[in-house]
Order: structure tokens, then C-alpha cells, then sequence
């Protein structure tokens, strides 16, 4: 426990490095890291959503490239985003820019894989009511699909956003300061400076998801919510088996 | 690089191809021993995790299959732990169980959990219940429906929460090296510059859970010849 106390102490002050000479932690420097941590992740979630949600979209209302759209999320999971990293590192060089590439395409299979099911999901009757009723193609994707697929999307996003966060404590390998800094830095930072940033970075991240589940349900359409209660628990829904599908 | 920890492999200076960190396939046919040990010790932490979070998961499961109410609460609990970031989760365990295997199969059984509680849970549901009322007009124990009938229909579901757990966790593996566990992400982390390091130890760890994934699927496919006889 005095670990623990140690750390926090570090957090909020600033001492002498470990091999001496610096001053580390304090809530100078945590600010700082955990504001760069938040920076380049903001940056790829929201490069990850511009491609993935109209790609999305558009083949979830054509209803092609299934094959695409889930095998990403499956392939995805294969592949460290450790090894992701070390292999950009290596063939393409450090910085900002390559972990930016690292972390959207970590965050583009599950926003991607999200809208196509949650368009797709969308009752066919429902759409050629919409048709029916003279709407272009373009309205019913905005006007009908969007609006009901929005939950999924942003359930997507969600997934993506924690991935992205979480993954964005190995950045520094590629020499981009985050909340990781204290943690690969053990010699300067010390265990305490390790224990303290793996704090920080839990805490973030938990509060990522919560704020994110938050704003899920407040973009889930009413009706959608009124139906999910009348059929709670009793029909098989490929949304519940999409929901945050991955750990980091 | 502000990596005092990295040391390189070997002594490079001789080869040009080595001294520019490149993709020497001499060398790695050379040096290919040396990722024996992390490899396995990868497979070692993947084999045991997997197989740990199966059994508490299916512990869990039947448990809230005989009671309800508990779905809730343990998908609540799993799921928060599910959140905590992997790097975060091997250095916070430190303080309690040390360096070594014990911290890293701690997170990586956590992990575990959520997705194949969740598979089997949402397996047995999708049993219809017009199969249970056969089974139990022909005069099956509840105990007996559940392993005759109801667990045998869950198996698909069953099995693709434990191929998502498996490739899960030889990603997570890469970096329980932060917990003292060895694994190949730990050969990545020694020489990170090192094209051929890289493209060996990261291209193991993603052969490895391509091989688990259809071993698993295999495993699926054996059981279930029901399954392929209506596809």
C-alpha cells in the first residue's frame, strides 16, 4: 500500500529524479503528459470516425463488403499493437505522425464494423416504408439509418476511443511524450513514477469509457430504448455480442 | 531513442546490413534460437490464461444461468475490469504479487472473463424454448437438460467467445513484459530499432494466434456435425 501512497505523493509533487539532477513528477509534468496522452488520442479517433462511419455507411446501405467490414475487426485483434507500433518504427521511422497512423488504424475496425452491422440491422420494412413514402437514398440513409444506428456507432467509438487511449501509453517507443513516458522511463522515473502513471492511465481510461457510454445513451433514440425494454433478454441481437469487444 | 534499458542484439558492427538495423534473413536464420524461449513462454502465458478464464467463466455462467439476477452484477464487475488498460493492469499488480507469471496470468485471466462469460451466457439463452419443453416431456432432470440439450446447443457461441478470448490474449501477452513475464513482446521491447528483431517476434505473435484461432475453430467444427450437415 505505501506503493501506492508513494506514487499518488509523486502525482500532485515534484521531486528528484532517480539517477538525480531532474525534477520529476508533480502535477506540472502529469498535466502535461496526460494532456499530450489525451492530444494524439483525440487526433486519431477523430481521423479513425471521418473514414470509418461514411465508409461504413455507405456499405451498410448498398449492403456490400460485409466480408470486409467484420474480417477488419477480426484481424485487428490479431495483430499486437505492440508489434503495430515496433513495426511502423522500424520501417517507416519515430514521431507524431506514424503513431497517429498506428492508433486510427487501431480505432477503424470497430468503428467500421459497428456502423456497417448497425445499418444493416435496421429493419428492411422499415426502409422501404421510407422509400415508399418518396425519400431519396440520401434521406433514408441520414433521416432513417443514421438515426437508428447511432447507438452501435457510438458504441464503436467507444470501443475505439478506450483501445486508443489505453494503446497510446506504449507512444513513446516512437518518441511521442505521453502518460507511457514515466512508465518506459524507469531509470529517470523510478517504480514509483511506473505505479504512478499506470494510475493515471487507468483512471483515464475507465473515465473514457464512462463519459463515452454516457453520450451513448444519450444519442440512443427513444423508441430504440422503449423496444430494447419490451424485448429485454429474450431475442438473440448481434449488437449485444459487438459491444466494447476488445481489451488493451 | 531515451531507451537506456534497450541493449542491442548481438555485435552488429561486422554487417552492414546489420549495422543499418535492416531485414537480414542471413541473421535470422542464423539467430532464430534465440526466439525459442520467448515464444514459448508466449504460448505458456496464452495456454494457461485461456484455459483458467475458461473454467471461472464457465463456473460463472452456470451460476447465473441458475440464478438471473446475477447476469448483471458479474457482467458489471467483468466489464470494469475488461476497461483497465493491459499496461496499466501488469504494473498496478506488481505491489501485490510480484514480478513474474503470477501478476501477468492475474490481467490476462481478467481479460478473459467478460468475453466467454458473455458467449456462454448468450449461448444457452438462444436455446429455444420449445427444445427445453421437448427434452423435459421426455423426461430429462433439469441437470441433464442442461448438459444434454442445452450446453451442446451452445457450443457454437461457446466456442467463438473462446477464439475471440485466445487471439485477445496472445496480443495482450506482448506486453507482459511490463509485469517481469517474458513473452515475444519483450523481445520487440529489446531491440525495437531492429527491422529482422521486429518482423520475427511480431510476425510469431500474430502466426501464433492465427494457428490457436483455427485450431479452436477446428475444435468447433469436430463437435458440432450438426452444424455443417444444415450449411
Amino acid at each position: 500500500m505505501s506503493q501506492f501512497v508513494d506514487s499518488i505523493r509523486l502525482i500532485f509533487q515534484a521531486r528528484d529524479s532517480v539517477s538525480g539532477g531532474v525534477q520529476i513528477g508533480g502535477l506540472g509534468e502529469f498535466g502535461q503528459l496526460t494532456a499530450s496522452h489525451l492530444g494524439v488520442s483525440l487526433v486519431a479517433v477523430l481521423v479513425a470516425v471521418a473514414i470509418a462511419v461514411p465508409l461504413g455507411l455507405y456499405l451498410g446501405h448498398i449492403g456490400k463488403g460485409e466480408f470486409l467490414a467484420i474480417s477488419l475487426s477480426n484481424i485487428g485483434r490479431a495483430v499486437p499493437s505492440l508489434a503495430l507500433l515496433a513495426f511502423f518504427v522500424v520501417f517507416l521511422g519515430i514521431g507524431f505522425a506514424n503513431v497517429t497512423v498506428v492508433l486510427v488504424l487501431l480505432a477503424i475496425p470497430p468503428i467500421l464494423t459497428n456502423t456497417y452491422v448497425g445499418i444493416r440491422q435496421v429493419e428492411r420494412d422499415t426502409v422501404d416504408a421510407a422509400r415508399g413514402q418518396g425519400m431519396t437514398e440520401t434521406q433514408i440513409v441520414r433521416r432513417v439509418e443514421l438515426p437508428l444506428a447511432l447507438p452501435l456507432i457510438f458504441g464503436g467509438i467507444r470501443t475505439s476511443a478506450v483501445n486508443v487511449v489505453a494503446t497510446a501509453t506504449i507512444a513513446p517507443l516512437a518518441n511521442v511524450p505521453t502518460l507511457g513516458t514515466p512508465i518506459i522511463e524507469p531509470q529517470t522515473y523510478g517504480f514509483t513514477g511506473q505505479i504512478a502513471a499506470a494510475i493515471v492511465v487507468a483512471l483515464i481510461t475507465v473515465a473514457a469509457d464512462a463519459g463515452l457510454g454516457a453520450v451513448q445513451r444519450a444519442v440512443t433514440p427513444r423508441g430504440i430504448k422503449l423496444a430494447r425494454e419490451a424485448s429485454a433478454g429474450r431475442r438473440f441481437s448481434l449488437s449485444s455480442l459487438l459491444r466494447r469487444e476488445q481489451p488493451t | 531513442m531515451s531507451l537506456l534499458a534497450q541493449v542491442q542484439i548481438g555485435n552488429r558492427a561486422s554487417d552492414s546490413c546489420l549495422a543499418d538495423n535492416g531485414f537480414c534473413p542471413d541473421w535470422i536464420a542464423q539467430n532464430f534460437d534465440r526466439y525459442i524461449t520467448p515464444f514459448t513462454e508466449h504460448v505458456y502465458l496464452t495456454l494457461v490464461s485461456v484455459g483458467i478464464g475458461f473454467a471461472i467463466s464457465f463456473g460463472l455462467a452456470l451460476l447465473a444461468h441458475r440464478r438471473r439476477w446475477l447476469t448483471g452484477p458479474i457482467t458489471g464487475f467483468t466489464g470494469v475490469l475488461y476497461t483497465i488498460p493491459s499496461v496499466a493492469f501488469f504494473l498496478l499488480l506488481i505491489p501485490f504479487t510480484g514480478r513474474g507469471y503470477l501478476s501477468a496470468f492475474i490481467a490476462l485471466i481478467s481479460y478473459t472473463l467478460l468475453i466467454i462469460f458473455r458467449n456462454i451466457t448468450t449461448g444457452l439463452r438462444n436455446v429455444p424454448e420449445e427444445t427445453k419443453d421437448a427434452a423435459r416431456g421426455m423426461g430429462l432432470t433439469e441437470r441433464q437438460l442442461l448438459w444434454r440439450v442445452e450446453l451442446p446447443l451452445a457450443v457454437p457461441e461457446i466456442l467463438a467467445g473462446l477464439r475471440i478470448a485466445t487471439t485477445t490474449t496472445v496480443g495482450l501477452a506482448t506486453l507482459a513484459f511490463f509485469a517481469g513475464a517474458g513473452g515475444l513482446g519483450s523481445q520487440i521491447y529489446t531491440d525495437i530499432n531492429f527491422k529482422s528483431n521486429v518482423v520475427v517476434a511480431g510476425g510469431l505473435a500474430i502466426a501464433l494466434a492465427a494457428v490457436l484461432d483455427l485450431i479452436v475453430l477446428g475444435v468447433q467444427r469436430a463437435v458440432t456435425p450438426w452444424q455443417r450437415a444444415r450449411a
